[in-house]
Order: C-alpha cells, then structure tokens, then sequence
C-alpha cells in the first residue's frame, strides 16, 4: 500500500536525518580538536626533528662505543608500542596502524605489546597478544610525562631482557586527508643509514663528561621524545581521519536523504493520482 | 661588539628562542659554562637550573629544566625539557609543585618515586628563586 511506504520512507528520513545530525556535530567536533592537535604538531615537530639529527649525528661519530642500548643481540622477543584511538569512528585509521603492527609480526608467541590507545589495546587482548602495558586516554593532550613512563617501561623490558627489541608503531600526519602508518625502531638504536654521511667536523666532536655518559643521557631522552612526537602525530592523524570519515558520512546521509525524498514524493504522487482515480471512477458509477 | 652565533633552544612544546646572540651561559653537570662564538663543536648534558642570554649587551635569564646542549660550528642547538621566561612562570603552580615534591620526600623512601620527587623539587625551587629574583 502506498500510505503506508509513505509512512515507512518517512521514518527513514527521519533516522537517517538524525544520524547526519550526528555525524555533523561531530565532523565539527573533530575538526576544532584537529586545528588544536595541527597547533601542537607544529610546535613539537622541530624538537622532534632536531633530536633525531643529533642523536644520529652523535651515534655516526661515535662509532666503537658500547652501550647497552646500541648493541643488538639475539631476538628472542619482540616489543612492540603500537598507538591507536580511544575511539573508533575513524574511519581505517585504528585498522590501519593495527595491520601495520600485525604485518610486521611473525609469531604471536615471540612478540609483546604496549597498547596506547583503547582500540589497540581491546584489539591485542582479544587476539590474546602479551600486552606488557596500557595507556589508554592519554592521546587527547598528549604530555611529555606520559612519554617517559611509556619510555621507561620498555626501556626497562629491555634491560631485564624480556623483549630484544623495541618498534615504535604510529600514524604521521601528512595532511588532513592523508595519514601514513609508520614503523620505526627505538631499541637497539640503529643510525639510518643514508643519514650518517659523516661530516669532518664530526671527528672533532667533544663530549663531556665522556661520549659515554653523553649517550647514557641522550638515548632515553631520544626514545621518550621519539614516543612524544609519535603521541602528537598520532593524536593529529587520529583528529584527521575522523573528520575526513565523518565528512563523508555526512555527504553520504544527505545523499540518502535526496533520494530518499525523491521516492517519497513519487509515493506521494502515486496515491494522489489513484486517490483521484478512484474519485472520479465512483462518480462515473453514480452517474 | 662581541661576533654573534646562531643559538637555538627547542623544547618539545615550543621554539623557545631562534636568534644571534653574543654569549650564553648555561648549567651542564658539570658545571656553568658560557657559550660564545666559535666555540668548539661539543654535546653536554644541562641540569636544572637558570641560563643566561647576553645579547647587544642586555642579559636575559630563563628557567630550564635538564637537556643537553649540541654546540656545532654553524649553530648551536639547546635541547630542553622545558623553558620558561621570568615572566612566564605560573608561581602558583610551582609552589603546588614544591609542595607535593616535599611531601613525597617525607613519605617516602629511597625508590624511583624519590628520585623524581626530588627532580621535581629542584624544578619547582629554581622556578620560585629565578621569579624571586625578578620581582
């Protein structure tokens, strides 16, 4: 029956309405918090970069010094910090950095997790991953404080030797429409080759009080702002991802609703013109 | 008037200071020291402690709270957890901070927690005396 499709269209407008109310609050939601993270990204990024510099800098002219930290052993275990959302609604954000982790792993039984972020961490628990550590919201104003504890925990894995090496698994912030899931490795420290093309200067490098404990100090420092830079870009990447997925769900509702409509006044029409049928075909009766 | 070099100082939530100044003077552990031009090319570990910037004679003090210093000849870099003018130091915050540090100090003994209360106090008390100064 005609009236009551119109009756049931009507009610799909109507939910689907909502839900584009939904998804719009939140698109703009979304994008006042990616202006703030855009804000903090900005302001981290040269500390970042710089720090990475030097530290490779340092590494590349210091070659021959044994710390803990710089020598590789054998790999029994494999950590791995893996930072995803609080939240889903993000479109492939939360699976994306999630198949990049995954990817990389190759036995379950050798490999252990510190989920920041409550999407990895539900995620590496279902598959009954080992989950060292959780940090679960933190990544809405990431602060350095949460950086050094993360660092410390792994880096205490480390040294008790329960993992054998440390990735550090996040999404840059490319653009707002682009986020790139990236994988880098903390521990044992490697130089990125490419990188140590060796300056003349470096020979002349002085350390004081030792290279030694130059490098003792610096290489926690490296790896807590390694962590940082990857809180701020993912928690950018994750504000982006959202408004974008949230953007698109808002187009797609609208567009559900024109055509929604459009069936909704041919219903409309259709029942006029048999209305009328019928009107005019009992007064033909009468007659 | 003294040559100028290019000092950096970077914390992870800003670009304290991007500029040409004449001299710096900063506290490593092992102990102050002044960076002027041409210095040779050196990395140290920095404490807590205040710094100070001479430039075109006029001498600014700051906060800083540890870090290191990379000294290279076309610039110098200062890596700092944190950095704050005279100015900018929310005192409320680091009386609160000197506080809790103090409390943890009583209450506790000799673990991790010990160690950063007593990081945490230093912060707070350099904090206090640089305001205190600058009143």
């Amino acid at each position: 029956m005609a009236g009551l499709g119109m009756r049931d269209i009507k009610r799909r407008i109507k939910s689907v309405n909502s839900t584009k109310q939904i998804t719009k609050a939140m698109e703009l939601v979304s994008s006042a918090k990616l202006r703030k993270a855009k804000e903090s990204l900005e302001k981290t990024r040269p500390y970042f970069t710089m720090m990475g510099e030097t530290i490779n800098e340092i590494i590349a002219s210091t070659k021959g010094i044994k710390h803990e930290y710089l020598i590789s052993r054998e790999v029994k275990k494999t950590g791995y910090i893996v930072i995803t959302a609080d939240r889903g609604l993000c479109g492939g954000y939360n699976s994306n950095v999630i198949k990049k982790a995954t990817s990389h792993m190759e036995d379950k039984e050798r490999v252990s997790v510190i989920a920041i972020g409550q999407k990895g961490r539900d995620f590496f628990k279902k598959q009954n991953y080992d989950l060292d550590g959780e940090f679960v919201y933190v990544l809405e104003n990431p602060t350095f404080i949460t950086a050094q504890s993360i660092g410390n925990l792994s880096r205490e894995l480390y040294k008790q030797q329960l993992v054998d090496e440390v990735y550090l698994v996040y999404t840059e912030f490319v653009s707002t429409i682009s986020q790139k899931p990236k994988m880098v490795k903390l521990l044992p420290l490697e130089v990125e080759v490419g990188n140590s093309v060796l300056k003349d200067r470096d020979e002349r490098m002085t350390y004081e009080p030792s290279p030694e404990a130059v490098l003792g100090y610096l290489i926690p420092k490296y790896i807590d702002s390694m962590i940082y830079g990857a809180m701020v870009e993912s928690s950018a990447s994750e504000q982006g991802a959202r408004r974008v997925a949230m953007e698109s769900a808002t187009d797609n509702a609208e567009d559900m609703i024109d055509s929604l409509k459009l069936q909704y006044n041919r219903a409309r029409q259709a029942s006029i013109t048999q209305e009328i049928a019928e009107i005019v075909g009992g007064a033909e009766a009468l007659k | 008037m003294a040559e100028k070099f290019h000092l950096q100082i970077i914390t992870p939530h800003r670009i304290f200071l991007d500029d040409k100044v004449e001299r710096v003077i900063i506290r490593s552990t092992e102990g102050d020291f002044a960076i002027l031009h041409d210095h040779i090319p050196m990395v140290t570990p920095l404490r807590i402690g205040k710094m100070t910037i001479i430039n075109e004679g006029k001498s600014r003090e700051a906060a800083m709270a540890g870090g290191f210093v990379h000294i290279d000849l076309d610039k110098t870099v200062v890596m700092l957890d944190a950095a704050e003018w005279p100015d900018e130091i929310d005192v409320n915050r680091a009386k609160k901070a000197k506080e809790r540090a103090e409390d943890r100090l009583k209450n506790n003994h000799g673990n991790i927690d010990q160690i950063r209360a007593e990081i945490a106090l230093n912060k707070a008390l350099n904090r206090l005396n640089l305001v205190e100064k600058h009143k």
